[in-house]
């Protein structure tokens, strides 16, 4: 029995959920933990993986798996599945990974369930908890055959880091035509900015901010903390702020150690996206503002005054 | 163009989520039932579509008849047919076998989905659905364009975006801003009475994964309040007592 990693790089490094999904197959304790990782990567990042885990890499190589080409992916990924024998398939949810996770399910008839969010239960079966309801709820689910593709939410289980070395071994692929169908002609990323999913702080902020000219103080705050910035929808949708930075029901859900809410009142389907963050701190003029109710930590006060004072004093106690 | 646009009936995004039975069943009292607000991002762009290229547009709901009224809302959108797979959606797997079933001699250029159902919040069965089919599935999709028989897209990735040119037929999986949501008008209601709305029985009643308890996450504390002059107290507590800094 083994479990399958698919293993994922950004900017050259190893995504850090990535190296928490490999934690996950290792504490599934369910014999060898092989994290594949596709396309390009540097030697000693892969090796490093070890230090999360994995006790063998499987690396392919090819050219035509330089871009994120979901197909191209979901079968590369299969037959590590075939190849290694693996039972089971763990992976950080992703605009990549999860795609490739529901053609992986039905390309090997494993059977699937994302926003995993504990180790299984494997004592009778295989269940395992998963988030629900944008994350107002949690269900039990039990899986039926003996094959399971798991997505994992952030947090599912604590990253392991000890700096051991795996071995790296070369994977073959074969790709079809098919696989290699849709075409990606450009891709627009911010560089060198911490990711809003993978983010262990997140500094968000809305309407109660006036206008994009003021973001400043938030980006200080963030660049402080080593936090990503975040905001609410209507803040995205005036183009204050881009699209991906859109936090809530129906943009990202956000599962961070704290999350800081700047200027955000706090409404049911913000707060959907928020609410498997471990602390909330919520700055607002309003002291009826109902993000309070949803907050660890509360000032009520002008954001205006609260935000520079609090980056002066974090950067002071630092 | 024949478009399938795939439509969930779940409580409204302002619902208070409860369980009855010993956690075994979702609590309806007093619930109202929309269409997923994916789908309907996914709907509104079909009827723009269909507006630039003609064509069809068919809606589809795995559901028990409750979903019906939905299943209306959607045709005074703009569909222009309605079908109903009659079963209780119990897994992705379930879900998508069905579509897919549907979807393969319908000869659809275009299956549009939501990103996600935002009761089980899978965003798994526009992929499982595209590989039952062969064919390329894109999600979350931001715009979407057809020229000729390609369609140019922009995909949201994590801090951004990449542009894409698929051949069709293919599935997407719908997010603002694709298009704005449509609200029916009186003349779209009135004719979505007469409209057809076919119901059909599922064609097999596998499904993968069974739900076999629900659970509420844990009641939240008081917060804490701290005066905003006095931010270094606070600074202290996520120091010291949460130990986030
Ligand atoms: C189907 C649906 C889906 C939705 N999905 C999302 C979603 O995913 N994400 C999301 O965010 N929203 C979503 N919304 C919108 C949501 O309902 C709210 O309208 C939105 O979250 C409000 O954004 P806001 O808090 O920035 O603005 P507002 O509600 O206008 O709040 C601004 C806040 O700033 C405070 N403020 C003002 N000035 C200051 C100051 N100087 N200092 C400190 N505080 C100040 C005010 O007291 C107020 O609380 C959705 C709505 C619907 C119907
Ligand atoms: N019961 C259903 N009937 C029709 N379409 C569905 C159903 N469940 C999911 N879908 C479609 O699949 C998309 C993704 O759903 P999910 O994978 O459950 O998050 C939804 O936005 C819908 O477009």
């Amino acid at each position: 029995m083994s479990v399958l990693v698919f293993v994922e790089q950004s900017e050259g490094e190893i995504k850090k959920s990535s190296r928490e999904a490999v934690s996950y197959g290792a504490a599934m304790n369910a014999g060898d933990t092989i994290a594949v990782v596709l396309g390009p990567a540097q030697e000693d990042q892969l090796k490093s993986l070890g230090g999360n885990g994995a006790t063998k890499v499987l690396h392919a190589s090819d050219d035509s798996l330089e871009q994120g080409i979901i197909r191209a992916y979901a079968s590369a990924i299969s037959q590590a599945m075939e190849s290694s024998g693996a039972s089971t398939l763990v992976m950080a949810e992703s605009s990549l990974g999860s795609p490739v996770a529901a053609r992986v399910a039905i390309k090997t008839g494993a059977s699937l369930v994302s926003n995993v969010v504990e180790l299984p239960d494997t004592s009778n079966g295989f269940s395992v908890k998963r988030s629900i309801y944008t994350g107002k709820a949690f269900a039990n689910v039990s899986l039926s055959g003996d094959k399971q593709v798991l997505t994992l939410k952030k947090g599912a289980v604590a990253l392991q880091e000890d700096g051991s070395d795996a071995s790296v071994e070369a994977l073959n692929v074969t790709l079809g035509d098919a696989d290699l169908g849709a075409k990606i002609t450009s891709q627009e990323k911010a560089t060198g900015q911490v990711l809003l999913p993978e983010a262990d702080i997140v500094v968000s902020a809305g309407r109660g901010l006036k206008g994009p000219e003021n973001w400043g103080m938030v980006e200080d705050l963030a660049k402080e903390l080593g936090a990503a910035t975040g905001c609410s929808k209507p803040v995205s949708d005036m183009d204050w702020r881009p699209h991906h930075e859109h936090v809530g029901q129906t943009g990202i859900k956000v599962a961070p150690t704290l999350y800081i809410a700047i200027g955000i009142s706090g409404a049911i389907q913000h707060l959907a996206g928020v609410n498997q963050s471990k602390y909330i701190v919520v700055i607002n003029k309003d002291p009826e503002a109902p993000f309070f109710k949803a907050a660890d930590y509360g000032i009520v006060g002008d954001a205006f005054d609260v935000v520079p004072k609090l980056t002066e004093a974090i950067k002071a106690a630092n | 163009m024949k478009i399938l646009v795939c439509i969930t009936h779940v409580p409204d995004t302002t619902s208070k989520i409860a369980f009855t039975n010993g956690n075994t069943e979702f609590d309806k009292a007093g619930v109202q039932f929309v269409i997923g607000p994916y789908d309907d991002y996914a709907l509104a762009r079909a009827v723009e579509l269909k507006e630039q290229h003609g064509g069809s547009i068919t809606v589809l709901n795995v559901g028990e008849a409750e979903t019906e009224p939905t299943l209306r809302k959607a045709l005074a959108i703009g569909a222009d047919e309605a079908v109903r797979v009659n079963a209780d959606p119990k897994d992705s797997f379930f879900v998508a076998s069905e579509i897919a079933n549907v979807a393969k001699d319908g000869g659809y250029d275009l299956i549009l989905m939501g990103r996600e159902s935002i009761d089980f919040n899978g965003g798994m069965v526009h992929g499982m659905v595209g590989e039952m089919l062969g064919l390329p599935a894109l999600s979350p999709v931001m715009k979407l364009d057809i020229e000729g028989t390609t369609a140019k897209m922009a995909r949201e990735i994590e801090g951004g975006k990449e542009y894409l040119e698929v051949e069709l037929p293919l599935v997407a999986g719908c997010q603002e801003p694709i298009a704005e949501w449509k609200i029916p008008n009186m003349r779209g209601i009135m004719m979505a009475r007469q409209k057809p709305l076919k119901v059909v029985e599922p064609s097999s009643s596998e499904t993968k994964a069974n739900t076999t308890a629900y659970e509420l996450p844990p009641e939240k504390g008081d917060v804490k309040m701290i005066d905003a002059d006095d931010v270094d107290e606070l600074v202290k507590l996520l120091k010291e007592e949460a130990k986030v800094i």
